[in-house]
């Protein structure tokens, strides 16, 4: 049945205050939820304190300064440090985003961190992407063509081509599909905002020949239809991408095939 | 132990091939549902203090008659609809989850039957 509390090893409790930064006088506090596979313990809250004379402006400089600085155990992903990787995506605030354009002045107070929501936790920061890129790979996230190919590239008309803006800039960082409480609840068969688009994206392209075996693959009461239009994945998209717009064409196209 | 691939695991049994057909439904008694129910609030409010025959007279004619009947299957069926998606969202072990939904679908059948019945009975005369 529903789980309305969490179960008892993963109940977060108070974790360690880690000593202010000596002579700083420009603080920022951070409470950040640490969990290792190691110990046994349950997860925790840490308390950090950055010197903010000595570290950049955005949230993801913070941890690494955190890391460098006070803890070099605190382990978060990140790469490319300007929002085209989607490696640093977290819950920060209460929402979640990529740390790395996400800037501290946007946060009041302390700035709460926890690893994106009911995701299995690898370490502290560290979701389990495994379900989450399979659910990609299923929609088969490539150009299908059975006619004879080109002896050039496909075409595609500037309108065509069109279409695809606002589909295809998506980084797969998961923020929109683990901001969605229907994903929460039903992640093993509901496909998730973040699949949806992507497979949408390639409904939406002209060239592609597979469209009808594609909505085939989604007609079902839980890849496609467990999307409720809470819209949560948009509001969440560090990257303003609208996923709940591209699902909602999804099911007109549904329809449309029906009636 | 689930040794399957991740990838064995989201395709899972395939796509039901069906969902549209749910989703089109909700939405068409949905649409039915806001000028019935609007109707019913008015019949009831007017129908305020009324004595019992005043009531089997309104009920017996033949319009209100119907589209009480039509407010009561699109209701009921609306019903049926949502909450089975409520119990899909929520319930997650097999067996209860079934039970559900059968108690569901006869739930709202039992409700839709007898107020049909009560509607058809006034409307006769009764």
């Amino acid at each position: 049945m529903v789980e309305l509390t969490l179960p008892k090893n993963s109940r977060i409790s108070d974790g360690k205050t880690w000593p202010k930064p000596e002579g700083a006088t420009n603080l920022r506090e951070y409470k950040i939820y640490r969990w290792s596979p190691d110990d046994g313990e349950n997860p925790r809250l840490d308390t950090y304190y950055v010197d903010m004379d000595d570290c950049g402006p955005m949230v993801l400089d913070a941890l690494l300064w955190i890391k460098n600085n006070i803890d070099p155990t605190l382990t978060l992903r990140r790469s490319c440090r300007e929002g085209i990787c989607g490696s640093c995506a977290m819950n920060i605030d209460g929402t979640n985003t990529l740390a790395c354009t996400k800037g501290m002045d946007e946060v009041i107070g302390s700035v709460n961190v926890y690893p994106l929501p009911h995701m299995k936790v690898v370490k502290d920061l560290v979701p389990d992407m495994t379900n989450f890129y399979a659910q990609h790979r299923s929609i088969e996230p490539w150009l299908k063509t059975t006619s004879n190919e080109p002896r050039t590239e496909w075409l595609q008309s500037k309108e065509d081509r069109e279409k695809l803006d606002g589909l295809y800039e998506c980084i797969l960082c998961a923020c929109c599909s683990t901001s969605c409480p229907s994903y929460w609840w039903n992640s093993d068969r509901y496909l998730g905002p973040a699949a949806l688009l992507q497979s949408y994206r390639w409904i939406a392209d002209s060239r592609d020949e597979a469209t009808g075996e594609r909505l085939d693959d989604l007609e079902d009461p839980f890849r496609l239809y467990r999307c409720h239009t809470i819209m949560n994945c948009t509001q969440a998209c560090p990257k303003d991408l609208n996923p709940a717009k591209a699902i909602a064409e999804t099911k007109k196209l549904m329809v449309e095939r029906k009636l | 132990m689930d040794m399957r691939t991740p990838l064995g695991r989201v395709r899972g049994l395939g796509s039901a091939k069906e969902g549209t057909d749910h989703f089109w439904k909700q939405r068409l008694t949905a649409i039915a549902n806001i000028p019935l129910v609007i109707f019913f609030v008015w019949l009831i409010v007017s129908l305020n203090g009324a004595s019992h025959a005043e009531v089997t007279a309104r009920i017996s004619s033949p319009l209100v008659s119907l589209a009480l009947l039509a407010l009561i299957l699109s209701v009921c069926f609306h019903m049926k609809l949502g909450m089975q998606i409520i119990i899909e969202d929520y319930v997650h072990s097999e067996g209860p989850k079934i039970a559900l939904l059968i108690l569901n679908t006869f739930f709202c059948l039992a409700l839709a039957l007898a107020g049909g019945f009560a509607i058809l009975k006034l409307g006769f005369g009764g």
